[in-house]
């Protein structure tokens, strides 16, 4: 027997089979790689079906600028500047992160503690700016409606004429064109005008043939598809006579983005958005987590206590990790 | 470990480094220069090839200097690096080409 078990040195620090350290590196910190292994593969599995729908979809996925262009507080088109935003205060919580790993191979207890705060200010302020960013494409900016076919139809007025001299349009909202009555006295139904156990989902404000309407009386709205013209890389857009022919199959008015209709465009683009980076503040709000234990760690000694600092590069690894998938996932939902 | 020298300089720079990579991709993803975004090379245009070489240069700064890759040893780091790398290249390409495939097929079906 005495052969194949491991012999416990008590001097050294167990590490599965005594105080061997294969790679030079600690069971935890070898074991957090190995997660990370694996942990990436999943998010590259995600990123990779994500592309595989993109190409399925090439011709017709929803154009990035044209859907994330807000940014808090302002009003008006930013694409690009809030994730860039968030992008940026990650690396930031990064930086902090290696700040409080330095400063713990040093036994500096007190930059351990400031740095790791920061990275926890750092990682909630990424998670809220997340928790906005979803709340915006749910709630959708301009509205547009679904045909019987399954395509998204858009409106759009013309704002201006580019050097070449073609027309440049605008996406305009719903309210922004639609005028008159609904016509057919529809109301929202709810649990206290009704039958009490009957519910019904949000309906929209305006109705179907008002919006038909209101585009045949204004001559100055034209139809966006979600086909995209490859030469210019821009979502077509539709003579009235064409845009009138398609908007006579319409079924339902979208406003925002769930996981059954997506007012951008195709539906599986907010699929995989909610999916993906849902996926990923879920590592950032347990990536917070793990920190605060490790800040209160530091706090009360433990790590002083048992003289390094390691736990804190772990954790660290961790949550560089988040960053690196953060990385990817802005380059291939936001860029790209 | 205890008396380990300071690397924060060293820290700072990559940080600096980060950020100048990310404010270039974000100038370009706003800009989108015609001459980059609506040529095309090797099956996508020059800018998103632009983009993903940006990333990548993100992704080694990330895993070299804040992971600490680099101080690890040779063969630790070959299995972490590697092993994803080679698994993730591999399932990508596989999965693209499928994409395109479907598209392929499914496009013509589609009325615009």
């Amino acid at each position: 027997m005495e052969s194949n078990i491991a012999v416990t040195n008590e001097k050294k620090p167990t590490w599965g089979g005594g105080g061997v350290k294969p790679f030079g590196a600690s069971y935890g910190k070898m074991m957090m790689w190995f997660f990370i292994v694996s942990d990436a593969l999943t998010f590259s599995a995600f990123l990779a079906a994500y592309g595989l729908t993109r190409f399925k979809f090439i011709d017709s996925w929803p154009i990035a600028d044209e859907v994330f262009t807000h940014v808090p507080f302002v009003h008006g088109e930013f694409p690009m500047i809030y994730v860039a935003f968030m992008t940026f205060v990650l690396i930031a919580s990064s930086v902090t992160m290696v700040l409080a790993v330095d400063a713990g191979h040093q036994m500096n207890k007190n930059k351990v503690t400031v740095y790791m705060l920061l990275t926890i200010i750092g990682g909630i302020i990424f998670v809220g700016s997340q928790a906005w960013e979803w709340n915006t494409f749910i709630n959708g900016s301009y509205g547009a409606v679904k045909t019987t076919d399954g395509k998204i139809l858009q409106f759009t007025k013309q704002s201006g004429v580019d050097k070449d001299g073609n027309a440049i349009f605008k996406q305009i909202a719903l309210a922004d064109f639609v005028v008159g009555d609904r016509g057919n006295a529809r109301v929202q139904h709810t649990k206290g005008n009704g039958l009490w156990f009957e519910d019904e989902g949000t309906i929209s404000q305006y109705s179907i043939a008002q919006i038909i309407s209101s585009y045949e009386g204004n001559p100055d709205i034209q139809i966006r598809t979600e086909l995209i013209d490859l030469d210019k890389k821009q979502k077509t857009i539709l003579s009235r006579e064409k845009g009138a022919e398609e908007l006579a199959k319409t079924r339902l008015i979208v406003e925002g983005a769930n996981l059954e209709v997506n007012e951008y465009g195709n539906t599986i683009f907010a699929d995989f958005f909610f999916f993906i980076t849902g996926f990923h503040g879920f590592h950032v709000f347990s990536g917070i987590i793990f920190n605060i234990i490790v800040f209160f760690n530091v706090i009360v000694g433990t790590y002083e206590k048992r003289g390094h600092y390691e736990m804190v590069e772990k954790v660290g690894l961790y949550w560089h990790f988040v960053d690196l998938v953060w990385v990817f996932v802005f380059t291939f939902f936001y860029l790209v | 470990m205890a008396h380990a020298q300071s690397h924060t300089k060293r820290i700072w720079n990559v940080f600096w480094i980060l950020s100048a990579i990310t404010i270039v991709e974000v100038i370009l993803g706003i800009y989108k220069p015609d001459v980059l975004h609506l040529t095309s090379f090797l099956g996508t245009s020059p800018l998103n090839w632009l983009f993903i070489i940006l990333t990548l240069a993100k992704a080694y700064g990330i895993t070299w200097s804040f992971m600490h890759m680099e101080g690890e040893k040779t063969w630790f780091r070959r299995a972490v690096v590697w092993t994803a790398v080679f698994l993730i290249i591999y399932l990508v390409t596989l999965l693209l080409i499928e994409g395109d495939y479907l598209y392929s097929t499914l496009a013509p079906l589609v009325r615009w």
